[in-house]
């Protein structure tokens, strides 16, 4: 599924554009990993394409169709969506968590059962051990792997990640980003990927796109944009707080 | 020990008073639910329409349950005397504390949870029964909780109108002054919110843990509610009504009088609904003109100045005729003068009224200054208490008068502490510690005769409740009126019994 950005605007009111005319196209499968120093308007790319935010000027286009023509609802069930705060329900269990949108959209209880298992499963949870707990039994990196499964639930072709990983540590990131990455090869969605690390941009992404001073400035292949020679691009680089070099973008 | 005999004795009574007010705090609490929690939800969402919404509640919490119950009495439908006006006020009174919980309950659930919410595609009444009232249930809870304990306390005075419940007994020990009566309601009903409680606080610990699906739980309690509502208001509804009914205010005397026009009415062949014990003057005018109850005996004085608040003439029967005017426009009509006129009367010790040929107020000048006088702290200071009495007569005792407490003041005579008192005409004591009034022979003090107040509406329909009343007129004098308050108040013997005593119906017909 094909997620377009043409010439999107968005500002609150009267205040300044959080947002000033984006284009970008994210090709179906594709993952672009957008960074951008903090309150750049990254959170608000992604409200734009589940319409939880509408375009001030422009259109995002999902699946060939305008969000404005979207019905919400059913948009969002297609989209599935991982927090920067995780976002788990307290009240429910790992399992309840995880089935929310299949018993939203009115699976059977059979599928549903099934298809939480299997996702835990994917996400590196054992089922047993895990189905029947409480969110705040779960380690920071374990509820994050709840949150990517719940996201995942009703196949959304679609899937918008907000600073995920950002709360873990590095090793448990590094693993758990390893782990998407090979969910990713079986699933094949296409994926909006926020951060504000640029290491972790090169090493998701396909594309790596760059936002500064309300534009996105630069996307490109990760090596392309560590050789470019735009001084915002640069400057950018040099000032975020990892250096882009991994073993990944290498290869 | 009196206590565990007046319960062990009581037991039947207490037993059901007891159900009485359980039922009155489960479906008011209910009904409280049922309104509070969905104007909690509409409070959070719409933080404009809540503050309105709060204060509105806020301010219905600040008005005295008396008060309240005498506003919401004359409604239709919700109000009237009995168990509906009883219901409406403490539903009131429960509203604030589950109204500002469902509020804060689910303001407070975190911002990136409800977000979560919403960008997995629930709708917004998914979200609510989903996500938001789960997790605001344990402060629901509290809310309730709250709002059960202070019903259980308010509850007490569902009695003054005649809505039953342990407020029954605390309203009998005031009115007799019986320390014993009052703790055997009060007792209970503080054992039972305590109870309350503790039952509710670990059905909300127990809700927290719970591994079922809240949301489940809250939709099948909601269910429960609403059908247990329905089932009460059915049985609540309006019977329908071929009785005549008799109220009297709350202290022994208007009990002793409701009792007596009651049996002169089933005497006459009709059906009595007693009752009996209502929160004073103001409940039981509320409930006459909304036609909640069909006749109580009032007092002329009392009628003129705190129904009506006009000037009381000094003579009886220009009072009476005043009175008759004042109701007539309402569609009240006042019956014939029962006899009594309870008004205020100077006491002297009775050997000193024999020995010195007392009868009179004015018989007081030539001993007034070797005595010493007492009176309750409002007479002292009104201008119509002593300072207007002095004038009146010249009256000049010895020293200032000394200021005492009403309830003491007949003891104090008797005891000698001091000679001359003014006090109540019907006093129970004034025979017991053989007190002998005095005659305002210059007209000082208002009059206060006993009168049946009617609805005209009712008499018409029953025209024995004429006969009733004529036959009543005159019949009990003052002398009288101070014998059957002695019955009841001295020798603590069952108003029935010594009410059908005084009117000859013994052993006639049970």
């Amino acid at each position: 599924m094909v997620v377009r950005f043409d010439g999107v605007a968005f500002q609150r009111g009267e205040a300044l554009p959080i947002l000033a005319d984006v284009n970008l196209t994210i090709e179906s499968g594709e993952i672009v990993a957008v960074v951008g120093r903090s309150g750049a308007g990254k959170t608000t790319l992604l409200k734009l394409v589940n319409r939880l935010l509408l375009p001030t000027a422009g259109a995002v286009i999902v699946d060939g169709r305008d969000t404005r023509a979207w019905d919400a609802i059913g948009l969002r069930r297609r989209i599935g969506y991982v927090f920067q705060d995780v976002g788990l329900f307290p009240h429910m269990t790992v399992e309840d968590n995880v089935a929310i949108v299949p018993r939203l959209e009115r699976w059977t209880p059979e599928r549903t059962g099934a298809r939480v298992h299997e996702l835990l499963a994917l996400v590196g949870l054992d089922p047993g051990s895990f189905a029947a707990r409480r969110p705040h039994e779960l380690s920071g990196g374990q509820r994050q792997r709840v949150g990517l499964a719940r996201a995942l639930a009703a196949n959304p072709p679609v899937l918008l990640m907000d600073e995920p990983f950002g709360a873990l540590d590095p090793v448990t990131r590094l693993a758990i980003r390893r782990e998407f990455k090979r969910i990713h090869e079986r699933l094949h969605m296409t994926v909006v990927f926020v951060t504000h690390d640029v290491a972790e941009a090169f090493a998701l992404g396909d594309r790596v796109g760059i936002i500064d001073d309300r534009a996105l400035i630069a996307c490109d292949t990760p090596t392309a944009i560590s050789r470019s020679s735009d001084p915002r691009v640069r400057a950018l680089l040099e000032t975020l707080p990892s250096v882009p070099v991994s073993a990944d973008a290498r290869s | 020990m009196r206590l565990l005999h007046f319960w062990a004795s009581h037991r039947g009574e207490l037993a059901s008073l007891f159900v009485q007010h359980a039922t009155l705090v489960v479906i008011s609490t209910s009904a409280a639910i049922i309104v509070g929690v969905p104007m909690g939800i509409v409070a959070a969402r719409a933080p404009r329409a809540g503050r309105w919404l709060l204060g509105l509640v806020n301010v219905a919490q600040t008005i005295p349950s008396l008060a309240l119950l005498g506003f919401l009495l004359p409604l239709p439908i919700f109000g009237g005397l009995g168990t509906r006006t009883a219901l409406l006020t403490l539903s009131i009174y429960a509203l604030l504390p589950i109204l500002r919980t469902t509020m804060t309950g689910i303001q407070q659930v975190d911002r990136a949870v409800v977000e979560a919410g919403v960008a997995m595609g629930m709708t917004g009444r998914q979200l609510l029964w989903l996500v938001e009232l789960p997790l605001a249930l344990p402060s629901i809870v509290g809310g309730i909780r709250l709002a059960t304990v202070i019903g259980i306390a308010t509850a007490t005075i569902a009695a003054a109108i005649g809505a039953g419940g342990l407020g029954e007994y605390i309203f009998r020990g005031l009115s007799m002054a019986d320390t014993t009566t009052i703790l055997a309601g009060a007792i209970p009903s503080a054992v039972f919110a305590i109870a309350a409680d503790a039952l509710l606080g670990w059905a909300g610990r127990r809700l927290s843990t719970a591994r079922i699906a809240t949301s489940m739980a809250l939709r099948a309690g909601g269910v429960a509610v609403v059908m247990l509502a329905i089932a009460s208001g059915v049985a609540y509804a309006r019977a329908g009504r071929d009785t005549i009914v008799v109220g009297s205010k709350n202290f022994t005397e208007q009990v002793i009088l409701g009792e007596l026009v009651a049996q002169r009415l089933e005497h006459e062949g009709l059906h009595v609904d007693r009752r009996l014990n209502l929160g004073g003057t103001f409940i039981c005018d509320r409930a006459l003109r909304a036609g909640e109850l069909d006749v109580y005996v009032e007092y002329t004085g009392t009628a003129v100045t705190a129904v009506f608040h006009q000037d009381v003439p000094r003579d009886r029967q220009l009072a009476f005729a005043r009175t008759r005017e004042l109701y007539a426009p309402s569609g009240v009509t006042v019956g014939e003068p029962l006899g009594f006129n309870n008004t205020f009367t100077m006491f002297v010790r009775g050997e000193d009224a024999r020995r010195l040929g007392l009868h009179t107020i004015d018989d007081l000048r030539p001993v007034m200054s070797g005595w010493t006088a007492g009176f309750g702290y409002e007479f002292l200071q009104r201008d119509d208490g002593f300072p207007g009495l002095a004038a009146r007569y010249g009256l000049q005792f010895r020293g200032t008068p000394r200021a005492m407490d009403l309830s003491l003041i007949y003891r104090a005579l008797a005891a000698r502490q001091v000679d001359v008192i003014a006090g109540d005409a019907t006093s129970a004591l004034v025979a017991p510690l053989d007190l002998a009034p005095l005659a305002d022979n210059r007209h000082y003090f208002p009059p206060y005769d006993a009168v049946p107040v009617v609805r005209t509406a009712a008499m018409l329909q029953h025209p024995e409740m004429r006969r009733a009343l004529v036959a009543l007129a005159g019949s009990v004098s003052d002398a009288e009126m101070r014998t059957l308050n002695a019955a009841v108040d001295v020798e603590h013997r069952d108003v029935k019994a010594v009410v059908r005593e005084f009117l000859g119906y013994d052993g006639g017909h049970e």
